[in-house]
């Protein structure tokens, strides 16, 4: 098998008792996107600061390209970092920013001069040389701060939530030009953030973190359709969660009962036990609308509801029905094709859902979301 | 608009009645004192015989030289060791242990200078405190006298502006984000390279600020020289002493008080130039 360029085996912190990482194992794979998302507090930040070197790991060991990082400082890993808040060198020009790290190996200036201008020039900032670091834009700073720690041909780039501080705009932007730098460069990004899209529309892989533990670990697609539990499943994309209880289970199907006395289907995730208390999940663009029950699919369970707000988004427009019996209330995409534009809010309307595309899961002791 | 023009004069005067009357007036006074010259009592004619003594008389040369020199070197001193306090105090102390080390700066201020450099003498004469101190561990035979040397005078000067270099440079090292040192250290460098590349930049201001303060009070200082070093602490404040009250030479005295304000000015200006800074950047900081 070919040599991860990051492995992690057992890695563990704590602070004062407080578990931060919890036994972490895991491996990156040569060239490829990898994303560790969890919410604040999860333990990502220490995570990349034990990867970093910055802090030790109390148990287990970190290893990059092979070698154990247990006694090597941070400027001797052969990885750089990517700030939150990029960290560029205010007192110094965008040259001598991006040069500095090449400077510190003592190549002779004209190296560094050739190199800079080189990689500058990659990263779409040609003859910015002497620039003042206050005179780049968000975007521009960002790719200055990716320049500064790829010419030094890192086995791995770390990028502790670079885009967090970027209004919206940008950061759509700067997503595709991360993936596109990722690409070209080929060099492994570890990437840490709270934003469930950024690690969706970045990631070759993602690990979803929580409490110090990875909960899952798998391609954006895996985690998006097939959670492995409730927290990843409420935390990647948007989902309607639904406690109840197992009512009834038959083969994958279970028949969740909420106290409201809604009654639904969805595909059993694991092991869940008739009877048991269960938490149960529908993406919004699961559900399908009508204008009333004829206009659903007689094989699947059908709802009606009233409209209780529009969340007009564009593309990403939904409405929130409050299904008529039980009160509960479900955030239901619209159908891109218009037929729902006119909907109004106190209208009544007809939804239904493939049981096979809800989940279920028995519901944890506590799985904080 | 005559109004809030009216508030804002009245809000300035006082600075300005401040700046022109102890400031200017006195000076354009002592200018005038130091261009004239006594020709018969009482009677006096334009002349540049103070400046033309300053130039001939090599005491007064040497006085004004050495003056500067061990300003300068107080200075230097001062900043190596006002830095790690600073540091630790902005960057490494938290909570209580901050304000507690910054009180500790503070303390030797709420006692007057004589006292405070009697103090000095208290500890270091002849029959002081830590003569007797070393004869008792038996690294000197008999005690010496550490007063009237030059190192003791240097002591007395630091102790004196240490707190004086220290605020600017917390000042300046707490506005420094930690981040650039992580990331500096992160992209390969090392203590020295951080220190030099980063960390001294940033500061920059805040040095240059706190060794013009420290460097204007060494000079101008009377005090510690005079009491530490005797009667051949050679001083220039002290020629300016004695020529204003023992010997009653005015335009004397007035023309070294003008000497003395050049040569802080040039030195500061040298300063400034050498470090790359703008006084005008250098306050604003600070």
């Amino acid at each position: 098998m070919e040599q991860p360029d990051l492995e992690a085996r057992r890695v563990a912190k704590r602070y004062a008792g407080l578990v931060a990482v919890d036994e972490l194992s895991f491996s990156v794979k040569r060239g490829s996107f990898f994303s560790i998302l969890g919410p604040s507090g999860c333990g990502k930040t220490t995570l990349l600061r034990m990867i970093a070197g910055f802090l030790a790991p109390d148990s287990g060991d970190v290893f990059i390209g092979g070698q154990s990082m247990s006694d090597v400082p941070p400027n001797r890993r052969p990885v750089n970092m990517v700030f939150q808040h990029l960290a560029l060198f205010p007192m110094m020009s965008v040259g001598q920013n991006v040069g500095y790290g090449l400077s510190r190996r003592g190549l002779p200036a004209k190296d560094i001069a050739q190199r800079v201008g080189a990689m500058l020039e990659r990263v779409s900032l040609p003859g910015s040389e002497n620039k003042r670091i206050d005179q780049l834009s968000g975007g521009q700073k960002q790719r200055v701060a990716i320049a500064r720690s790829l010419v030094l041909e890192p086995t791995l780039l770390l990028l502790d939530e670079p885009l967090g501080a970027l209004d919206l705009k940008l950061r759509e932007h700067m997503k595709i030009e991360l993936k596109q730098l990722q690409a070209d460069f080929g060099t492994t990004f570890v990437y840490i953030t709270h934003d469930q899209s950024e690690a969706l529309v970045l990631s070759d892989h993602v690990a979803v973190m929580n409490r110090g533990r990875f909960e899952q670990l798998g391609t954006p697609q895996s985690l998006y359709y097939e959670p492995h539990t409730p927290f990843v499943a409420g935390f990647v994309g948007a989902n309607n969660r639904i406690e109840g209880r197992a009512s009834q289970v038959s083969g994958d199907l279970v028949e969740v009962t909420t106290e409201q006395g809604l009654r639904l289907f969805a595909r059993r995730m694991g092991e869940v036990q008739a009877g048991a208390a269960v938490t149960a999940f529908v993406r919004p663009e699961v559900a399908t609308l009508a204008r009333n029950v004829d206009g659903l699919p007689a094989s699947q369970p059908r709802f009606q509801g009233k409209v209780a707000s529009l969340l007009f988004d564009g593309a990403n427009s939904a409405v929130l029905v409050r299904e008529t019996a039980s009160q509960t209330e479900f955030h239901i995409a619209l159908p891109q094709t218009g037929q729902f534009a006119d909907v109004a809010v106190g209208e009544t309307i007809a939804f239904g859902f493939d049981p096979e595309r809800a989940l279920c899961f028995a519901a944890a002791a506590s799985s904080g979301s | 608009m005559t109004h809030k023009r009216l508030l804002f004069g009245l809000l300035l005067a006082p600075a300005l009645i401040w700046l022109l009357g102890l400031i200017v007036l006195p000076h354009v006074d002592l200018a005038i004192l130091s261009l004239r010259a006594r020709v018969a009592p009482g009677e006096y004619a334009p002349s540049l015989r103070q400046y033309q003594t300053f130039i001939e008389e090599p005491l007064y040369w040497n006085t004004f030289v050495r003056t500067a020199v061990m300003s300068i070197l107080a200075t230097a001193i001062t900043l190596l060791l006002a830095f790690p306090i600073a540091w630790t105090i902005a960057k490494i102390a938290r909570g209580r242990a901050r304000s507690l080390m910054f009180i500790m700066c503070l303390i030797p201020f709420w006692v007057s200078e004589t006292v405070r450099t009697l103090g000095w003498m208290i500890l270091l004469r002849e029959s002081g405190v830590l003569p007797a101190v070393l004869v008792q561990l038996g690294i000197t035979e008999a005690p010496i006298e550490m007063l009237y040397r030059d190192a003791t005078i240097m002591v007395g000067l630091v102790y004196t502006s240490m707190l004086f270099m220290v605020v600017p440079l917390i000042g300046a090292l707490d506005s420094l984000d930690d981040t650039l040192i992580e990331a500096a250290y992160d992209l390969g460098g090392n203590g020295w390279s951080i220190l030099w590349r980063i960390i001294v930049p940033h500061a920059a201001p805040g040095i240059v600020a706190g060794c013009i303060v420290v460097f204007m009070l060494t000079l101008g200082n009377y005090l510690t020289p005079t009491l530490l070093g005797g009667k051949n602490s050679l001083w220039f404040t002290e020629q300016i002493y004695t020529q204003f009250i023992t010997r009653f030479n005015w335009e004397q005295g007035a023309a070294f008080g003008f000497l003395l304000l050049v040569l802080s000015s040039a030195i500061v200006w040298v300063g400034l130039k050498l470090s790359g800074q703008h006084f005008g950047d250098v306050m604003r900081r600070s």
